[in-house]
């Protein structure tokens, strides 16, 4: 009688070649990024060894190290006959990775638990918010040692500590995103529910969690490089030599003879940080099939 | 359940909002079961907030609201009404199939009835073939089609309906009108319909609730005596017109802001 199936919006399916096309823009793209990055980099030194450029830093070997010299130094041993410099990030990488993964998953877990728990009522959200808020005021530097010691003293590994301090940073982006999110149901979402005589369970399960769900993960994507970052932060007052965290107080001291070691170290703790974050972007695009949109 | 009992019966209801704003006063109405009743008024009469006392969604502040025959309260709580808003109010996340299953799921229906159920409710609004679309793959009328389906899941004996086609353009409403009086039809449900068009009320109801606002009451009531099935020849039917009228000059004398035949530049 109506003949409307016409109306429906059908997303062409991509073909395989369309596909393969797209994602070779992509990589394209990604080294295009690369290219010019470093065409800045050394075009700044370029210039600026030349032109005597001071501010805001000078520019020399030390403060701007050639980016092929931090590559190469990853190759190279950094006592005669030992591994090179990229075994040695590896294993700090591994070991790094490790504190953040472990930091990361209590982070979202406590964070998502929270924020579950202050969806269910104003009063709680009126009374523990601020002081979630006033717990990332505190500046890490002054939390980690505390909690190193702290729980040292209760016999946990350090670089469990570590992770403890990853999860510090982790939490809070995720609690609120995910209150957000689970917040996010309009009244006419909620009347149907109370038509429906639902119990407060249902709602939280059937309409809330879902509607949160684009949110979660918009945390998790800023959760994943928080919890990098905490861990390798989390390692310098534990004074654990194991890690990234390790590696880069020792380098900074040397610094004024070898920058392009700490160069190097900073490169590998940017590709964590990047692994972590694809790795959540990967997973958003398994779980949350939805309107363009509508993702986060 | 009593079969006497009035589908809804509605006893001195008034509304006032905390704000101090009476939405409604001493609203009396019966609906009897399989009636297609409409709410029509201007805005700010409390049409919808009738509809939503009917649906305990609100609480009246005095009277009471009986729904087959047991308190409005307790009528929600056996499900006994579906209702339909004027968004489709549809979950993205979830497929169209998933979207009229939902209520099911809380019901606790097995899957195998669910789903039988589902494949019944997509011929009665006529979207074969769209199960596994999501909301946002289907234009407005479509959405709200699919979202008339999931309030007809359980099979509740009463529709709830407010504006359910007011965002839509006109074409599409009176195809959807033809539709709807024809699940009506099939489903032997009883309707109350909040809108605010006037050849809608008349064309869709077997009574017309004229209200009238500051504060919301009932002005009046348009028994529409046009035979069903009413179909498109039905809106160029003499008396089709003359009901229209009269409904317009009972909402005129309610003090509605609408242009009656004298007044209008010739």
């Amino acid at each position: 009688m109506l003949g409307m199936a016409s109306i429906a919006v059908e997303r062409p399916r991509e073909t395989r070649v369309e596909i393969a096309a797209r994602g070779a823009k992509r990589v394209l793209l990604v080294l295009v990024g690369i290219a010019v990055f470093w065409g800045l980099w050394e075009g700044y030194r370029w210039i600026g060894e030349r032109a005597g450029i001071t501010w805001p830093f000078a520019v020399n070997e030390i403060n701007m190290p050639h980016i092929h010299e931090m590559l190469r130094a990853l190759t190279k041993p950094l006592q005669p006959g030992g591994p090179a410099l990229i075994q040695l990030e590896w294993h700090w990488a591994l070991f790094t990775a490790k504190e953040a993964v472990v930091g990361f998953a209590l982070g979202g877990v406590i964070g998502f638990g929270l924020a579950v728990l202050l969806s269910q009522s104003k009063i709680l959200r009126r009374g523990l918010l601020p002081y979630i808020v006033i717990s990332q005021t505190v500046p890490i530097l002054a939390v980690a040692p505390m909690v190193v010691v702290g729980l040292g003293s209760k016999g946990v590994e350090p670089w469990l500590s570590v992770a403890v301090i990853a999860a510090y940073l982790t939490f809070f982006p995720v609690a609120v995103n995910t209150l957000r999110g689970l917040l996010s149901p309009d009244p006419r979402q909620l009347e149907l529910m109370r038509s429906y005589a639902a119990g407060k369970w249902w709602v939280l399960w059937k309409l809330r969690l879902p509607a949160s769900l684009p949110f979660l993960f918009s945390a998790l994507k800023i959760a994943a490089t928080a919890s990098v970052i905490g861990a390798i932060i989390g390692e310098t007052p534990a004074s654990i030599q194991d890690g990234l965290g390790g590696a880069i107080v020792n380098f900074n001291q040397y610094y004024s003879t070898g920058p392009e070691n700490l160069w190097a170290t900073n490169i590998v703790c940017a590709v964590v940080g990047l692994v972590f974050f694809a790795a959540v972007v990967i997973t958003e695009h398994l779980v949350l099939r939805r309107a363009p949109e509508h993702v986060a | 359940m009593n079969e006497q009992a009035a589908a809804v019966s509605i006893t001195g209801v008034s509304k006032t909002f905390d704000t101090g704003v009476t939405a409604l006063t001493g609203i009396d109405l019966d609906v009897q079961p399989r009636e297609f009743v409409s709410l029509i008024g201007p805005s700010g009469c409390g049409k919808s907030t009738l509809l939503r006392i009917i649906g305990d969604l609100i609480e009246p502040s005095s009277g009471s609201v009986e729904v087959n025959g047991k308190s409005a309260h307790q009528a929600r709580l056996d499900h006994d009404y579906g209702i339909v808003f004027q968004d489709a109010v549809l979950y993205d996340w979830r497929t169209i199939s998933k979207n009229i299953s939902l209520p099911l799921e809380l019901l606790k229906w097995s899957r195998d009835r669910r789903s039988a159920r589902v494949k019944e409710l997509l011929d009665l609004v006529e979207l074969e073939g769209f199960e596994d679309n999501h909301p946002w793959q289907l234009s407005g009328g479509m959405q709200q089609r699919v979202s008339i389906a999931r309030a007809l899941s359980f099979e509740p004996s009463l529709l709830l309906m407010d504006e359910p086609f007011g965002a839509l353009d006109e074409m599409t409403r009176e195809r959807l009108n033809l539709e709807l009086l024809r699940i009506w039809e099939a489903s032997g449900s009883t309707i109350v319909f909040v809108t605010h068009s006037i050849p809608e009320a008349v064309f869709l109801s077997t009574r017309v609730v004229v209200m009238s606002a500051r504060p919301g009451r009932i002005g009046g009531i348009v028994d529409v005596d046009l035979s069903y099935p009413r179909t498109g020849r039905t809106r160029e039917d003499p008396h089709f017109f003359e009901l229209v009228t009269e409904v317009r000059e009972r909402l005129a004398a309610g003090g509605a802001d609408v242009l009656l035949a004298e007044e209008a530049p010739s």
